[in-house]
């Protein structure tokens, strides 16, 4: 088990390898597919993307008792075109679910940068783990806004590392 | 004729819609908890531990199971001497409205192909309507998700392939899909009828409860032989490999023309929230 606090670092992605279990723990961003589309040509960034860690996610409404509603990961393959963009200005790590394009893979070990996957479909569990939640850009998207949360040992494991290992090979 | 009130409907949905998403069933509970102890990957046992934790945290009534608390399917089937003294379709969205906002769930409909403007309250349902005899009226509901609905698929297979052929439709698709409809899933099949007539079988097939089988003798034998046979594909929960890939397969079937046998696969991801109501 690893212990990652961000921002994250070329020290910290070497360390990273498949099937090992990370806990994150500091600042991490929501984005999923319509906010992909419009950080490709944003030019007025309100986060910093080096050393950045995305979350795949569009949470429920929280209710007054916690930071966030259901948070688990959505599926990657959707971003797998967008996500090369970001790499290039310094995002690190990407949190989802599901395998992703050989395309991805080999920008994503071109970049230095590691794909990790949370348990999908175990919303209310991860959210126990985000202790404050703010939107910070595109709040007309509503569940897809990007938020910036605070997390406490976000559970992950590794899913690609730069070494070219694949959690899914043999199973797709 | 019996008469029914538009707000008596609207009270079912919005209080099924709720239930459905904090709330998964004892059977499917039961069958991840047998599911883990005969998971041989740790790391998959793990993931299935996740799950039941989740759905314990959920049941509290703070956050819902999943993030994706899909759309809402209705099937209604309506006895003939029943008589709603309203909009049928007005009602049950109006309970969608009112269920997604009292109870804190995600608005996931857009609008429009292309334009794709959030609708703000997750409607409109989608709903399939049929009249039956008698005097009830009888709601099959399930709030179903986005990430599993993409991984499914409708093909037309010629009658030559058969059992066979749609064995392995069955097993590609779901090996293709890897962990992206959140293994260990539910399979529903439908067989037969036409193009649409199959995608309404499959989804009708998933709402049968967990524990049953069909009826047939030979449906049966497929459901029994896909189900070890899905399971021993190494899919794995969340796609990572292992024991557990699917937790039930379910076929509903129906005749077909001479020329046809389509073959439709609906897959459904371990956050199975469905529920009936008859009054
Ligand atoms: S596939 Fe199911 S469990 Fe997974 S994110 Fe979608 S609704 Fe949730």
């Amino acid at each position: 088990m690893i212990n990652l606090t961000t921002p994250i670092t070329l020290e910290d992605i070497k360390r990273l390898k498949v099937g090992e279990k990370v806990l994150i723990s500091g600042t991490i961003y929501t984005a999923r597919d319509q906010a992909h589309i419009r950080l490709q040509n944003e030019e007025n960034l309100k986060f910093d993307l080096e050393g950045a860690v995305i979350f795949y996610v569009g949470p429920t409404p929280a209710r007054d008792n916690v930071a966030l509603g259901a948070s688990g990961p959505t599926s990657s393959y959707r971003m797998d075109d967008l996500a090369p963009n970001l790499m290039k200005r310094g995002l690190k790590l990407m949190i989802g679910k599901g395998d992703r394009s050989d395309k991805f893979i080999q920008e994503m070990i071109n970049y230095q940068s590691v794909y990790l996957i949370a348990t999908g479909g175990a919303g209310a569990l991860l959210s126990s783990r985000i202790k404050k939640s703010r939107v910070i850009m595109y709040e007309d998207l509503g569940a897809e806004a990007i938020r910036e949360l605070q997390v406490e040992e976000f559970p992950c494991f590794v899913a690609y590392d730069i070494y070219g290992n694949n959690i899914f090979k043999d199973n797709k | 004729m019996r008469n029914i009130e538009p707000k008596q409907i609207t009270e079912i949905i919005k209080n099924s819609v709720i239930k459905i998403n904090y709330n998964l069933d004892n059977s499917l509970v039961k069958r991840l908890q047998e599911a883990k102890q005969n998971e041989s990957k740790s790391l998959s046992k793990s993931i299935l531990d996740d799950i039941l934790k989740n759905q314990e945290i959920a049941k509290k009534g703070n956050v819902p199971l999943c993030q994706d608390t899909g759309v809402v399917v209705v099937f209604v089937e309506i006895g003939q001497k029943i008589n709603i003294l309203g909009d049928l379709e007005t009602a049950i969205n109006e309970g969608v409205r009112q269920g997604y906002k009292e109870g804190y769930l995600r608005k996931s409909i857009v609008d429009h192909p292309f334009k794709r403007t959030n609708t703000q309250d997750n409607t409109p349902a989608i709903i399939h309507q049929r009249l039956v005899p008698g005097n009830t009226l009888k709601f099959k509901i399930a709030a179903k998700g986005g990430g599993s609905e993409n991984m499914s698929l409708v093909k037309m297979l010629t009658p030559a392939e058969g059992k066979e052929g749609v064995k392995k439709l069955v097993l590609d698709t779901i090996f293709n899909a890897g962990g992206k409809p959140c293994p260990p899933i539910i399979v529903g099949i439908g067989i037969g009828g036409n193009l649409e007539k199959s995608a309404l079988l499959a989804k009708e097939a998933l709402l049968r409860e967990l524990d049953d089988s069909s009826d047939d003798s030979d449906i049966k034998q497929l459901e029994d032989d896909l189900y070890r046979e899905i399971n021993k594909l190494g899919v794995g929960p969340m796609g990572i490999g292992g024991d557990t890939t699917c937790l039930g397969v379910k076929i509903n079937y129906f005749p077909m023309h001479i020329a046809s046998l389509p073959v439709a696969i609906n897959i459904q991801c371990h956050s199975s929230r469905h529920t009936e109501v008859t009054i």
